[in-house]
């Protein structure tokens, strides 16, 4: 990754211009010609640097809802239930992390219901116990980091 | 550093039609790399490319959409180290610290969220990254002594391993009504 490429992900995660040609525009910010941008984007996504080019939502304006959960699963059975959880097309995220609550995981849904019906059966299917952690207030989101 | 803070809002729900949740679980798999993107979703939904711009447009006042971009997967972009830190601030303060927090480039994510007593005692989450865990810590000694932290238990739960990261899906039939 070059220079250049720096300045492309950093004036993308800021956003892509809603307009009819919107690569072309931000080449031309960069000072390049768009098939340049383009193919640049290309190598990102292909060589994994990029994940995804799009929309992030905000799931709660749109009726959504989103949670983070968490469990505390014995050493031995650390791989089957992380299976198990990520079975599941609700969960969007799931992390070890190294804590005895040591799987992380957020699920999204079209109802606040539907996220107590997803930790109930993954709770009863494991055997272990889920601890919802609903967001209560927002200070801060900013899934932007400069590289 | 960032200069404004983010204050909570609540969400007023917004209503959207039938073209505009055709659109939405649409783009979510992302936009084609290409001169006229908005023109080829237009093609796919039989909208102009001019509806499409407009619906989208409309979407990203409203923040329903907060960002319209590229999502960077950190670990491969030098940001090989993130801990989830978690603290347990008094409720009469966490209103003040929560924004404190939030003003660090290296914090990407800053909630509230409620304390399951006893095994879990903390109420606000953060995310912190670094280039690795060492400099995580270090940005979390930073953040402890610039928003006055000193006296709070925290923990540092640093990830191991990532099985999924993707945005949330979300179906038709959410904006049935």
């Amino acid at each position: 990754m070059d220079e250049l490429d720096r300045r492309i992900i950093n004036l993308l995660q800021a956003g892509l211009p809603v307009v009819d040609e919107p690569y072309a525009a931000v080449a031309e910010q960069l000072g390049i010609e768009e098939d340049e941008l383009l193919s640049r984007l290309q190598l990102l996504l292909d060589n994994k640097m990029l994940s995804r080019f799009g929309p992030m939502y905000d799931a709660q304006k749109m009726g959504g809802a989103f949670s983070l959960v968490a469990m505390k699963v014995p050493a031995p059975r650390f791989d089957e239930v992380a299976e198990l959880v990520n079975s599941y097309p609700e969960v969007a995220h799931n992390y070890q992390r190294d804590h005895n609550f040591n799987l992380w995981f957020v699920i999204a849904t079209e109802t606040q219901q539907q996220i107590g019906e997803v930790n109930a059966e993954i709770e009863q299917r494991s055997g272990l116990q889920v601890y919802n952690f609903p967001k209560l207030a927002e200070y801060y989101v900013g899934l932007q980091l400069p590289v | 550093m960032k200069v404004n803070f983010r204050h909570p809002r609540l969400p007023e729900q917004l209503v959207l039609d039938a073209r505009d949740m055709a659109l939405v679980s649409l783009i979510q798999h992302g936009l084609t790399l290409s001169t006229s993107p908005y023109a080829e979703l237009g093609r796919q939904l039989e909208m102009t490319e001019d509806e499409v711009i407009s619906r989208i447009s409309n979407l990203i006042d409203a923040k329903v959409i907060k960002r319209f971009g590229v999502v960077v997967r950190h670990h491969e972009l030098g940001y090989r180290a993130n801990a989830m830190v978690v603290w347990n601030i008094p409720d009469d303060r966490v209103s003040e610290l929560g924004p404190c927090m939030g003003q660090f480039d290296y914090v990407t994510l800053c909630y509230r969220r409620p304390r399951r007593l006893p095994a879990w005692p903390y109420n606000l989450f953060t995310m912190i990254h670094g280039q690795d865990r060492h400099d995580v810590l270090h940005n979390i000694q930073g953040l402890a002594a610039h928003c006055g932290l000193d006296e709070l238990a925290f923990e540092v739960l640093f990830s191991t391993r990532r099985f999924k990261q993707r945005g949330a899906i979300y179906h038709k039939s959410a904006g049935k009504e």
